[in-house]
């Protein structure tokens, strides 16, 4: 199904106007010193980072064994997005402030001016601060900082080591634990999955690491920011989240960068396992740098999210608020392997001006009795052009399985696009599917209505779209949902004439 | 008695097709006003120009309200100052509900004209107050936006939006269709409630019926874009006895 504006959903000339300036509020650089390996990429480059990063030689085999997969690849053409072709040979692979170079023993010996971007962001980096109760009604989150290719710092992690949790960057994982990432790197995405994760699992920096062990419900949410700060960077995190039977963890992650009018890569990976009875709710609040009006610079956020329901009635959900990024391809995707397990999928994605997204979900139903559930709503505004897509899989042994779809775009103008692609594969009779799907705009009648009212076009145009996407924000922790509204405001700020 | 709003020898059209052709009414404050008239006379065309609708294009005449010309202003600030429209066909809005919906059309419409915004517990209990008084489900305050809503839901919603906002000039759209007898007299309830010597009413209907619960002092009838008859409330009784033909006739 591909719903055209063009021909039957050409909204009046007054919702033309809606298609403005757009301010991108994190668009600061950090001038501040960095470390960087000059661009290039070749088994030294990879040898080079595994050796800056001081990983153990298994960890630099993986790398290795992901780096030749990698040059076998052809990057993939399917997805309805278009860009110039990417240089790999011209993107630094690795950069790193050059305070971290030794790596500080906690915040307090972290450069000011990285706290201070981060203060910018709004990041509650200064866990003293939220201690202190400076923020009195704000729950407790424990954040790990990532910034180009390495994590600053963990807050609270005193906290949550007494109830057993690990909760760090990954590279600190590897030096720490290294039998737990070991025994689970790679396992839900195999290095040679996909073109970028090969080339995330053979470059990959930092990201983080969450361990929730044995009936273990982690006390509080953990939170990742990511920036991208230096120029001609690539980034290429690699998160994994561990949750042991009866384990419990909430995770969200948030991402932005400066304003630069290159375009940049973020490759990253993201494995999820989740045991028996175990749930992992993995939220995302997504703010890369979408480029400017005419589409020049912004992130290209090429990623694989994959969740391995591998243990019974085990639980992994997906929700993501994207706002970002110039071009977006990824589709967070749960495994339903054990017996009874479920998945659920719950995205906003709004693209503006020139960004393009092809985005969605992979449902694949292994165990007996799996459910999962998608609901996906799109908003497209300016020249943007979006794609949902998504794959459900019900298995030969898949007894009982169930989903339910539900794909909602909303256009803002007359020259954006809206195109669902709905796979499904069904192997065992049983399975019962339902798909409903809805194309609409935001209506004259619907502005009009508001106006007449006395709430003005932009007011409405922000509260008719909170309206549109609510079953979405129903989903996140309570003060990423008020974060997330106030995100497609600024979104949409200036879409109004 | 004061002015509140004057038209003079308005054209209009909508689409590049004139509607409204020459069209004089002037209103007082503390009078209700009932417009009568054949379907494609102009009826709703009146209202959506009154309200501000952009595709409604003022072609010459004039629009006075409290003496000013409002032609121009858009429609979100002729509601700050005080006019409203209940629609014919009021829009749903999936997600939004009506108390956030109520809450973003007070608080607009208070800031437009420089006073703080309500108190939230204020405004609640200011709400739950008019709801009550509508005879409807508080329960609905928490549904989306007519989303969902029955025909007669959604007029009773117009007039418990019109409660909660407390316009000067209250243009009513065919308020009184496709109301049961019970509604038509919680919704008439509510016109009335709102009659003061400060505001005025205009009730755009095709039906005597409404006008047995809500009295005009004065009927017009709409034809071909102007006002062809004005009279007392017997000239409504008249039209349903003999319809329109007589007055085209004439």
């Amino acid at each position: 199904m591909a719903a055209n504006p063009s021909d039957t959903l050409v909204p009046a000339k007054e919702i033309e106007a809606l298609v403005q300036n757009r301010k991108y509020e994190a668009g600061f650089v950090t001038d501040i010193e960095s470390e960087r390996v000059p661009p290039g990429l070749s088994e030294d480059v990879i040898r080079l980072i595994s050796a800056k990063k001081r990983e153990p030689d298994w960890l630099l085999e993986f790398r290795l064994k992901a780096y030749r997969r990698w040059l076998t690849m052809a990057e993939p053409k399917w997805a309805h997005v278009h860009y110039p072709k990417i240089d790999f040979q011209a993107i630094s692979y690795y950069a790193a402030p050059k305070s971290m170079a030794n790596a500080p023993k906690s915040l307090a010996e972290v450069d000011p001016k990285l706290i201070e971007t981060y203060n910018k962001l709004g990041i509650p980096l200064r866990e003293q601060e939220i201690l202190a109760g400076v923020v009195p009604d704000k729950p407790q989150v424990a954040v790990d900082v990532v910034f180009d290719s390495v994590s600053v710092g963990t807050t609270f992690k005193k906290k949550l080591a007494e109830a057993g949790v690990i909760f760090c960057s990954i590279s600190e994982a590897v030096r720490e634990h290294p039998e737990l990432v070991k025994r689970y790197l790679g396992t839900v995405v195999p290095v040679g999955d996909n073109y970028y994760a090969a080339l995330n699992s053979a470059v990959f920096t930092d990201g983080s690491f969450v361990f929730v062990p044995k009936g273990v419900r982690c006390p509080m949410e953990l939170s990742t920011y990511f920036r991208i700060n230096e120029r001609n960077t690539g980034q290429f995190e690699r998160t994994l989240i561990v949750c042991e039977d009866d384990a419990q963890v909430s995770y969200l992650e948030g991402c932005t960068a400066p304003q630069r009018d290159e375009n940049q890569l973020h490759a990253a990976v993201v494995e999820l396992v989740a045991l028996d009875r175990a749930e992992i709710k993995y939220s995302t609040v997504q703010n890369w740098y979408p480029g400017d009006e005419e589409g020049r610079g912004g992130i290209y956020n090429f990623v694989t999210k994959r969740g391995d329901c591998r243990g019974r009635a085990s639980k992994i959900s997906w929700t993501q608020v994207e706002t970002g990024s110039a071009i977006t391809w990824k589709y967070p995707s749960c495994i339903l392997r054990g017996d009874d397990s479920v998945g659920e999928f719950y995205s906003v994605a709004l693209t503006h001006h020139r960004q393009q997204a092809d985005t969605g979900t992979k449902m694949i139903h292994l165990g007996r009795n799996t459910r999962s559930t998608i609901v996906s709503k799109g908003i497209s505004a300016g020249h943007a052009q979006q794609a949902y897509r998504g794959l459900v899989r019900i298995n030969e042994r898949a007894e009982g399985a169930r989903n339910h779809t539900r794909c909602d775009s909303l256009l803002i103008g007359s020259n954006c696009g809206a195109h669902t692609f709905p796979y499904t594969e069904v192997r065992n009779p049983s399975a019962v599917l339902e798909h409903e799907a809805t194309t609409s705009k935001i209506g004259d009648d619907q502005l009009f209505y508001c106006r007449s009212r006395g709430i003005g076009e932009e007011e409405a145009v922000s509260m008719i779209v909170n309206g549109f996407c609510k079953d979405v924000f129903k989903e996140l922790p309570m003060e990423f949902a008020v974060e997330a509204q106030k995100l497609l405001q600024v979104s949409l700020e200036g879409a109004v004439g | 008695m004061s002015q509140l709003l004057q038209i003079e020898n308005l054209h209009a059209e909508v689409a590049g097709k004139e509607i409204l052709k020459g069209l004089n009414l002037a209103v007082n404050a503390g009078e209700v006003h009932a417009i009568m008239g054949p379907n494609g006379a102009g009826k709703s065309t009146l209202s959506k120009v009154l309200a501000g609708a952009e595709d409604y294009v003022v072609t010459s005449g004039a629009i006075r309200y409290r003496g000013n010309d409002i032609a121009a202003l858009p429609a979100e600030q002729r509601a700050a100052q005080g006019i409203f429209m209940g629609f014919q066909y009021p829009v749903e809005i999936p997600g939004v509900s009506n108390m956030i919906f109520l809450k973003a059309a007070v608080n607009a419409q208070r800031k437009e004209r420089g006073e703080p915004e309500l108190a939230a517990n204020d405004f609640l209990a200011w709400v739950r107050h008019r709801v009550k008084q509508m005879k409807m489900d508080p329960a609905m305050l928490s549904r989306g936006v007519n989303q969902g809503f029955s025909g007669g839901e959604k007029k009773r919603n117009e007039i418990l939006q019109m409660l909660v906002l407390e316009p000067k000039l209250m243009v009513l759209d065919e308020t009184d269709s496709g109301l049961d007898i019970d509604a038509l007299r919680i919704v008439s309830d509510g016109i009335n409630a709102m009659r003061s010597p400060e505001r005025a009413t205009i009730l755009v209907t095709h039906y005597q019926r409404l006008l047995d619960y809500v009295q005009p002092d004065f009927v017009h009838v709409l034809a071909a874009g102007r006002i062809v008859r004005s009279g007392g409330p017997e000239l409504a009784r008249e039209l349903e006895e003999k319809g329109y033909g007589w007055l085209q006739a004439a």
